[in-house]
């Protein structure tokens, strides 16, 4: 299957299948909408409670940004909502500082740029881009979702509880985690984040495994590897490093649970609290670190990589080029994908780790940096002599590759151990990974969101009000990130309620200020947004079935796809993704299921060749063609 | 009544939005003339580009140079004088290729935007383009690399036998310091032996921990290298020292150290900086709670070694301070306690009266 050769036999049978199918899927409204195994439903179904969470974890940190910004503000009118969080003056509780902060890393890094991004994108493009009907296994697929959503339950509950919810920032480092007896939101709070984890690291790896199940077996014929869009690719690689990496972090939260609740000592050792020396002994709180960031950093991969190929497909779209070095892209991200197992460590260079293992991730960490760097040259050169059409959806792929390069390049800062000691744990810190990961993966999302709207709803969103929410975002996001790098260089460290009792940190007062106001403008820009995905759903121009004249499989089904994709038979293919612009050709893009005999006047010389084995199988390209007209 | 008014005026203006909005589509329906519109539209978000990269670029280069005295923390260590000429030329390095790729991008995206005209290039792989660009940032990378890890090799290297070694404590939510006293030697702690006034869980059956003492603010030498050694009571907590480009976590169960040499004494920096009220700080960079932003610990470098040993003769033992605690100490040791302590002889007699009573937790 994954090579050129074809069957004949199978399209009848694929054809039998989708009759099959027709009779059975006229469910009522449970099973169609909501219990649904529909992976376009689902996706939906992920996108929707993705959103959803970006909007509390937006709004998280413009409440923690307004203390940092304006400390002296009187916050009382938000007592409605904060109620005891707030302090009798008005301000907001330390302690509930910290809990904004760790909910905020939380439900961003896990609920809204893994789940809702993986979620609703590998979902919606896997099949329709590999050409399958559905997923490997639809119900493991709905289960994937419910998980998430009994997990986003949880963890949305936690918020409510009177002790608070996990307050020990989103590593949740024990012992501060551990001990209830250090801060109040490692009581409850604590308890209902780490269950709810362990049912979302579930939800992840149920979703995993059919993602990689569906796009080893079952392309569409001639649907080899090297035919895959860069998507796909990137769904893959993200899918592999989950199921590797989510288990590890579930066994970091199942040894903090036993410490937390049934007197172990993994992580604990020595301390003495609260009036109190505790009986645990001979665990290492730097034990734990290593488990979280053998997770933690291929992470970052998880929530970048999925990004990268959304942006990788809409970039060569709209620029009417083929993606530049196709080959090096995927080697790229096959080479990210296996050494993002093997930095982790950069994370913990003064934590008291032994110093050599910081020699030896300092390596491995700037080795990283190569496919990296090889990526945004590719994209670079990808724009180069195109003919750019500024979509919302190429204006934020475009803002993607902005901000992984500004981000990126202070890794290199960070990865040089030497350096790391002084900018560890500062605003520097932020400002990289708010950009290289955060920001970039978020405007891949809206990327895709941007791009496969019509696909998903049969409805254009407004371009206009596109524009003007990337600009503000766009600018927003530099706003609030930029200004970080100078504070960080002074020194200010991350996860601070206020910086006045130090005179070193005393400055920037201003900067500050900016960056809050920045925030709530960026946030701001997101209702705009909100608005035109809601009102596009429902009064939204009609889409044609390919809008941007795109090359890939969805854009060969119908206006709204029903169950199985495609009316009549699964198409074929006969080339790879990018055949745009080509030399000689009709039009400025091929679509991937047509094959080489139908165009003879833009054929490469080893293309022609391939001609010979697309006629031994005639029947296929007769009844192929008859579908594209 | 005015939150009400407020309220109304809010949707009163997202009311009127979202008709323009409205009749904006509408009229551009009956318009019907879309192709036209996008290719105006695309040429606006390619200059708004152009002006982004220009504007963008012009205010981090203008901020970075006007106010560098505000962002630049001076240095006043050894190692740190080394760690801050990498991070220099790394900013070089990565300032340069990050203006060039800034400059670029934005100029494709401008220079290539739609025209009806063109037809873009079909140019889908060139590998020699691409060796050259995998190998040249490797190779940067390579020097950036291996001058960091000399550095690092060399800050991380065992301290020096002549060191001063101080003991640096985190706790929520404040820092204490154990200097090892007239024998220059830690002594021994056990964390069970922890109590409102043994408050660093010092096991005075070891003779080291009788001369050891306390102090609420950091004192450092000048010019001779102090090794730190860290550990936490109760959560992960972190020292900082930014003007010493030090950071290492105080982990419970275990000790860190740090080792650094000042160039710097507060009176140097005083002068260096024109503020005669400046002073080092010590802050904790590990989140540990509610007061994890409190944690200031006051540092003050003397202006020569002599001058530290002054001070250090200066301080009372903490057994000496302490006296009661002399019970826990076997009889027979009481006598080379109290010499060793330097505790008056006049309060001698009640403490070796008293019996042996060691309390553990």
């Amino acid at each position: 299957m994954a090579t050129i050769d074809i069957h004949p036999q199978t399209s009848t049978h694929h054809h039998d299948d989708h009759a099959h199918e027709h009779e059975h899927h006229h469910g009522n409204f449970w099973t169609n909408y909501i219990f649904s195994e529909d992976h376009k439903v689902i996706a939906k179904q992920f996108l929707i409670t993705g959103m959803a969470w970006a909007l509390i974890g937006g709004i998280l940190s413009v409440l923690f940004r307004l203390q940092l910004g304006f400390p002296d503000a009187d916050l009382s009118w938000l007592k409605p909502i904060l109620g005891g969080w707030l302090t009798p003056e008005g301000k907001i509780d330390p302690e509930f500082y910290l809990a904004l902060v760790t909910m905020h890393g939380t439900i961003m890094v896990f609920f809204v740029l893994t789940a809702g991004l993986s979620g609703t994108f590998s979902n919606f493009l896997i099949p329709l881009q590999i050409g399958a009907r559905d997923m490997a296994s639809g119900f493991m697929n709905m289960l994937s979702y419910w998980f998430f959503f009994l997990s986003s339950v949880i963890m949305f509950t936690s918020l409510f509880i009177s002790t608070g919810p996990a307050s020990g920032g989103w590593v949740i480092y024990p012992p501060l985690s551990a001990l209830p007896q250090a801060m109040q939101g490692s009581g409850l709070g604590m308890t209902l984040w780490l269950v709810a984890m362990a049912i979302f690291i579930a939800s992840s790896l149920l979703g995993s495994i059919n993602y990689i199940t569906t796009v080893i077996n079952m392309r569409t014929q001639g649907m080899s590897f090297t035919r895959l869009p860069l998507t796909i690719w990137a769904f893959f690689f993200t899918a592999i490093i989950g199921i590797l990496s989510f288990p590890v972090l579930f066994a970091a939260a199942l040894l903090l649970i036993f410490d937390r609740s049934f007197g172990t000592s993994f992580y604990l050792s020595d301390i003495y609290i609260g009036g109190e020396a505790l009986p645990n002994q001979g665990g290492s709180p730097i034990l734990f670190q290593h488990l979280f960031w053998f997770l933690g950093h291929p992470e970052v991969y998880i929530v970048l990589l999925p990004a990268l190929g959304i942006t990788s497909e809409i970039i060569a779209t709209n620029s009417r080029k083929p993606i530049f070095g196709y080959k090096a892209m995927v080697g790229s991200m096959l080479f990210i994908a296996i050494l993002s197992f093997v930095v982790w460590a950069h994370h913990m260079f003064v934590t008291g780790m032994n110093p050599f293992l910081g020699s030896i991730f300092t390596l491995l960490t700037l080795i990283i940096a190569v496919p990296s760097a090889v990526k945004i040259f590719n994209y670079v050169t990808t724009l180069w002599k195109g003919n750019i059409r500024f979509t919302a959806a190429m204006l934020f792929s475009i803002g993607l590759v902005s901000f992984f390069l500004t981000g990126g390049i202070t890794g290199i800062f960070l990865g040089n151990s030497a350096i790391d000691i002084q900018l560890h744990d500062t605003y520097f810190v932020v400002a990289h990974f708010h950009l290289v990961m955060g920001s970039a993966s978020f405007f891949g999302m809206v990327a895709g969101v941007y791009h496969w709207f019509p696909k998903m709803f049969g409805r254009m969103m407004d371009e206009k009000l596109g524009y003007i929410h990337f600009w503000l975002t766009f600018i927003g996001v530099y706003l609030v990130f930029f200004p970080m790098h100078y504070i960080g260089i002074a020194g200010f460290p991350r996860r601070y309620y206020s910086w006045t009792n130090f005179e070193t940190f005393s400055g920037f007062a201003d900067l500050n200020m900016l960056v809050s106001a920045a925030a709530i403008l960026t946030l701001s820009a997101q209702f705009i947004f909100l608005f035109n995905f809601i009102y596009s759903i429902f009064r939204g121009k009609a889409a044609p079935a390919n809008p941007w004249n795109a090359t890939t499989l969805e854009w060969t089904t119908p206006r709204n796809p029903g169950h199985g994709n495609w009316p009549g038979e699964i198409p074929t293919v006969y080339r790879w993704p990018y055949d745009y612009s080509k030399p000689g050709a009709k039009e400025d893009f091929i679509p991937q299921h047509i094959p080489y005999s139908e165009t003879p006047e833009s054929n490469l010389p080893h293309e022609n060749e391939l001609i010979k084995l697309e006629l031994n199988n005639s029947s296929i390209t007769v009844e192929s063609k008859d579908q594209k007209h | 009544m005015l939150t009400l008014i407020l309220v109304l005026g809010v949707l009163l203006v997202l009311a009127i939005l979202y008709f323009i909005f409205r009749i904006g589509n509408l009229v551009s329906l009956v318009k019907g003339k879309e192709e036209d519109e996008i290719s105006s539209w695309n040429s606006t978000n390619a200059y708004l580009f152009m002006i982004f990269m220009i504007g963008g670029l012009v205010a981090f280069f203008w901020y970075s140079y006007a106010h560098f005295d505000g962002y630049n923390l001076p240095v006043a260590s050894q190692h740190g004088e080394l760690t801050d000429y990498l991070f220099w030329v790394t900013m070089a390095v990565t300032v340069v290729a990050f203006t060039i790729i800034f400059i670029v991008m934005f100029w494709f995206t401008f220079k290539y935007r739609y025209d009806k005209n063109r037809k873009a290039e079909f140019f889908a792989d060139d590998h020699k383009l691409e060796i050259a660009w995998t190998v040249v940032p490797a190779i940067v990378l390579a020097l950036l690399i291996f001058s960091g890890l000399r550095a690092w090799n060399d800050i991380t290297d065992e301290a020096s036998e002549d060191a001063v070694v101080i003991e640096v404590i985190g706790q929520q939510f404040l820092w204490t310091a154990r200097y090892p006293g007239k024998d220059n030697l830690l002594g021994k702690h056990n964390y069970k032996m922890i109590d409102a006034s043994n408050e660093f869980g010092l096991d005075l059956s070891e003779e080291n921990t009788w001369d050891d003492f306390k102090s609420l603010e950091l004192h450092l030498p000048k010019d001779k290298e102090v090794k730190l050694v860290i550990r936490a009571k109760d959560v992960l907590h972190s020292v900082f020292l930014p003007h010493f480009r030090v950071k290492m976590d105080a982990v419970p169960g275990m000790h860190t150290t740090f080792k650094f040499t000042v160039t710097k004494s507060t009176a140097d920096m005083r002068s260096e900086t024109g503020n005669p009220n400046f002073n080092y700080e010590m802050a904790c960079t590990e989140i540990c709670g509610r007061g994890h932003f409190s944690m200031r610990f006051p540092v003050f470098v003397h202006d020569s070694v002599e001058d530290y040993e002054k001070w250090l003769k200066s301080q009372d033992a903490w057994l000496k301070q302490n006296p009661d605690y002399l019970k826990q100490i076997p009889a027979e040791k009481r006598e080379a306690a109290i010499v060793k302590a330097g505790i008056p002889a006049d309060s001698k007699e009640a403490i070796m009266a008293a019996p042996v009573t060691v309390t553990l937790n």
